[in-house]
């Protein structure tokens, strides 16, 4: 069997299966009906946050150590120095970073290499990764990331065993909503959203921290 | 424990596979510990949320809305992973659906594939005929991970390995992966498979998935998981494959708002899972350059075609139903003869197989109604359990072997003798005649029954059964209506 | 004065302020519990009487049909819908002392009707439901009691029958029922809202399942040390007991009805 064969196979099996869908709720739909009957769905759980700024952001602190996550909070012209801190006090030095990631936020004297492509042979090979972020959600203490100037392609925040994050404090929102929302104009891109670092509880329901993923986290807060 | 695949069509039925899970003591323990640990976490984040009940709604009727209009969406979603650049393929049935993957993983050139947890390949035993055709398939989820070396198969829809404990999973591990020192923490065991898996990782070129949901207004596919597997397979290889239900798709990227405040919470007990991977289409130079999409049927629009079974199909697969079930609880899943196991597998399993085999599943319920309680998108699961029962019957008492069954006769019987209030009285009478010699006195001179025959003797296995009364309650109301109160 | 007409009184008296005239009442007693629990009916009528309320009982009941439709035989449960509005059409109110009862005609029979395709029938069913009422629903719901004047000295355990915690969303009704009785020692069950493994057919169908179910839950009504088990359902009750009988653990099982029937006997 060859290509042209499951092309054969995929052409008659999509018009057997619209044809059975459309006879088993009986009928064709269109854009407009969809639209109609998606506009119908009553959506009375929250949408937007109750709380004050400073809530939230006490929020997100708050669940990100839940996760073990390290949090600072600081002014812009601090990050360098935040970010300084967190990279000795875990004892890295060689880190990969996407283009576009702001210069400032760079201290003086570690390696910071910027991402070309490399393989993840290589990448395996950095201490850790440091990126910025689109969006955050206080409530489940998660941070998204797309593939944007500063955050980059998803196998840089994936494969070092080490994830610094920037936050700014204005990209983070109370509920998932509040984030799918700011979300929506850029969802073609590809889009990845972390809650801690990873983990599983596959092993008698107890979760361990660190798997495949990066197995520390910390973030830096930008207010 | 089997390595042969669970497989509705050859499955025992489940009062027979369910005698043998009972009598597995260690495996009874692990899942009722690891339940009650779910559950417990669950309850927690489901009560910190104080919608959680406008969400249940609004993801119930997200669900039937996109069936409504599954056509509409199912092409608005190829429309638009095609122009991302995704390639998307349609199968009838489980057998295009395998043929199709086995020639896309020979035809990225790849005699090995990365798997993330996919129920949707295990229903479809994917992985047996990727062997068959030359190809090894490497499962990178943990549990999934324990079952493939284990030579085992899963026993719940979210955490499938749940019936192992850390020893047993230590010496599956010692064993497979060659680590005669291997520790028995959790800790220890992840980081074995850290170190398995990596080099796989990083070396293999076609990576297998599932998809939770698949967006028809971007083309885009989402995927939640928490050990960073995911994100491997589906970022570093060439060529990645997804596979999935034709019910696996919504309408909006807004209504992802919902569901994955809904599916986390009732899944894992998380308030988010550590990862969500939303991918569209292919993007140059981030993650595979070539991505497919099968879409499958498989009996799906068959359950779509019962207006009373095709709320069924609105499942998200969190398996919150598996660990409040009190049935799932004493017998694990592997007794459900199917990868889908507990309340939901139990009607979706028969319907899958359009009633032809499975038919014991509807009947392995109590209808305690738990399982509809903790449903994220509202499944009034034992109203579908009685639905399917009603088939089953249908199904055994038409044509003439129906006249045979002690079952049918028996009930048909009853239901005659509750038309008529004489017949019923006269059949009160009759059981209480016909039950006095299966009657002892004991110390108190109360008469009970502690043997009863054919299919009645379920009950006197480890139950008495107290003798009926001399008087029923009617005979008493007439008599004091006679007498005066 | 005797203790038992000061009581009477208190009774009216609270009867009234709840805004309850008397009421005309209907027993549905249903089938299992006509044939097998007696004594539950006659307690329903006595707490009952013993409110001021009137009881009738329509001679032509017999099933509601749960057994058959619960167990794939629905079409041998449909002329039982019919069956249900012609007796208790005029009834001001119908009181049943089964939970799993009333959640079969609340929750079945409005669909019944409409898949017998008879538009009179749908308008009986749903002109007659609202007035139907599990047993300890009716107290506390329609009447606002918790204390019905009862009197039972014993240690009792309450065992949450699915459909009354599920379907009708009894709460903890029966329980606040249950402490205001007075002379009673009220212990928490654990997995209170755990099925005992009964579900009709299922018992008997997958025996070795709801055997062992019923195993967790004896164990649990015997580390209360609880002397009576009670519960809404005697179905439930019935499976409970089975199994405590069989083990010789002493321990009785009582419908809700009967302890709230109890009454302290006149003192010399």
């Amino acid at each position: 069997m060859g290509s042209e064969a499951i092309t054969a196979i995929s052409a008659s099996a999509r018009a057997e299966v619209l044809r059975r869908i459309r006879l088993a709720k009986g009928g064709t739909s269109d854009a407009n009906a969809a639209r109609t009957g998606w506009s119908n769905v009553v959506r009375q759980y929250r949408r937007e946050t109750a709380q004050a700024a400073s809530a939230t952001l006490e929020m997100f602190e708050d669940r990100l150590r839940d996760y073990d996550a390290h949090v600072e909070r600081v002014v812009p012209a601090e990050v360098a120095g935040a970010v300084a801190k967190m990279i000795a006090g875990r004892g890295k030095r060689r880190m990969v970073i996407p283009s576009g990631l702001p210069a400032e936020w760079l201290p003086p004297g570690l390696e910071f290499v910027v991402d070309d492509g490399m393989s993840a042979v290589e990448l395996d090979a950095f201490d850790g990764v440091m990126t910025g972020s689109t969006v955050a959600i206080a409530e489940t203490g998660t941070v998204v990331l797309q593939n944007a100037a500063g955050q980059g392609r998803r196998a840089i925040t994936l494969v070092p065993d080490y994830h610094l994050c920037v936050v700014n404090a204005a990209d983070v929102v109370e509920t998932v909503p509040e984030a799918m929302e700011r979300l929506r104009a850029t969802s073609g891109l590809a889009t990845t959203f972390f809650s801690g670092p990873s983990a599983t509880a596959d092993i008698e329901m107890t979760r361990i921290k660190g798997v495949h993923g990066p197995r520390h986290l910390d973030v830096v807060l930008m207010t | 424990m089997s390595g042969v695949a669970l497989d509705p069509k050859t499955a025992a039925a489940f009062p027979i596979a369910a005698r043998t899970a009972l009598g597995d003591t260690q495996m009874r323990k692990n899942v009722r510990h690891a339940t009650e640990v779910i559950q417990a976490k669950r309850a927690r984040v489901v009560a910190e949320m104080p919608d959680w009940q406008q969400l249940r709604e609004a993801g119930k009727q997200i669900r039937q809305h996109t069936m409504e209009h599954l056509d509409y969406y199912l092409q608005e979603f190829e429309a638009n992973c095609t122009r991302a650049g995704g390639v998307v393929h349609w199968a009838r049935d489980a057998e295009e659906a395998r043929r199709i993957v086995v020639e896309l993983v020979k035809a990225s050139g790849s005699d090995e594939v990365i798997k993330i947890k996919s129920m949707t390949t295990e229903e479809i035993q994917l992985n047996a005929a990727l062997e068959r055709a030359g190809v090894h398939a490497y499962e990178t989820d943990l549990a999934e991970l324990i079952i493939q070396l284990g030579e085992d198969q899963p026993s719940h829809i979210v955490v499938p390995a749940l019936h192992k404990n850390r020893q047993q999973i230590r010496e599956i591990f010692k064993r497979r992966m060659n680590l005669p020192e291997l520790g028995e923490t959790p800790q220890d065991l992840a980081d074995a498979a850290r170190m398995f898996l990596r080099e796989k990782f990083l070396r293999v070129k076609t990576g297998v998935s599932g998809a939770n949901f698949l967006i028809a207004e971007t083309g885009g596919v989402c995927i939640v998981e928490s050990e960073g597997n995911g994100r491997m397979c589906l970022t570093l290889p060439e060529t990645l494959i997804t596979i999935a239900g034709i019910d696996k798709v919504v309408p909006r990227f807004e209504d992802l708002e919902v569901l994955l405040q809904l599916l986390p919470r009732s899944a894992t007990g998380e308030r988010m899972n550590p990862y969500n991977s939303i991918w569209t289409g292919v993007r140059e130079g981030d993650g595979p350059q070539t991505f497919h999409v099968v879409l499958m049927d498989n009996a799906r629009t068959e359950i779509l075609a019962d207006k009373d079974g095709r709320n069924t199909l609105n499942c998200i697969r969190c398996g919150a139903c598996l660990n409040v079930c009190p049935v799932y609880r004493q017998t694990g899943g592997q007794a459900y003869g199917s990868v889908y196991a507990g309340p939901i597998g139990a009607i979706l399993t028969p319907q899958l197989q359009e009633m032809h085999h499975a038919e014991s599943l509807p009947f392995a319920s109590s209808l305690c109604g738990a399982c509809y309680e903790v449903c994220p998108v509202k499944i009034n699961i034992p109203e579908v359990l009685i639905h399917l029962r009603g088939k089953v019957v249908q199904q055994k008492t038409a044509g003439v072997s129906g006249l045979f069954d002690v079952e049918a006769v028996a009930m048909k019987a009853m239901g005659m003798i509750f038309k008529s209030e004489r017949r019923f009285r006269a059949a009160q009478r009759l059981g209480r005649m016909s039950e006095t010699p299966l009657v002892r006195k004991d110390g108190q001179g109360v008469g009970w029954i502690s043997w009863l025959p054919g299919m009645l003797g379920g009950w006197t296995q480890v139950r008495d059964l107290q003798e009926m009364p001399k008087e029923t309650f009617r005979d008493w109301w007439e008599k004091r209506g006679k007498h005066g109160k | 004065m005797r203790w038992g007409n000061i009581l009477s009184i208190e009774f009216n008296a609270l009867a009234d302020a709840a805004g309850g005239l008397a009421l005309r009442v209907s027993l549905f007693i249903t089938c299992y519990n006509d044939t097998l629990f007696p004594e539950t009916g006659k307690s329903v009528v006595k707490v009952l009487e013993r409110l001021g309320h009137t009881v009738e009982f329509p001679a032509g009941q017999t099933c509601c049909g749960q057994m058959h439709y619960n167990t794939g035989y629905q079409a041998e449960a449909m002329p039982l819908v019919q069956r249900f509005v012609d007796q208790f059409r005029d009834a001001e109110a119908v009181v049943v002392p089964s939970s799993s009862c009333v959640t079969m005609m609340k929750d079945h029979y409005p669909k019944m009707a409409e898949e017998i395709g008879d538009a009179k029938l749908m308008a009986d069913v749903d002109a007659l439901l609202p007035r139907v009422f599990e047993f300890s629903e009716f107290l506390t719901r329609r009447l606002g009691l918790e204390d019905v004047g009862a009197y039972y000295p014993h240690r009792v355990t309450y065992h949450a029958s699915c459909h009354g915690l599920r379907n009708l969303g009894l709460g903890d009704g029966p329980q606040r029922l249950l402490r205001a009785v007075r002379g009673i020692e009220l212990v928490d069950l654990e997995g209170l809202e755990q099925c005992c493994g009964f579900g009709g057919t299922f018992a008997v169908k997958n025996a070795d399942v709801s055997s062992a179910m019923l195993a967790e839950k004896t164990t649990a009504v015997l580390n209360t040390g609880a002397e009576v088990c009670t519960a809404c359902d005697n179905s439930c009750l019935m499976h409970i007991q089975g199994g405590l009988h069989r083990q010789r653990a002493g321990v009785k099982t009582v419908h809700l009805a009967e302890i709230l029937a109890g009454e302290e006997t006149v003192r010399r």
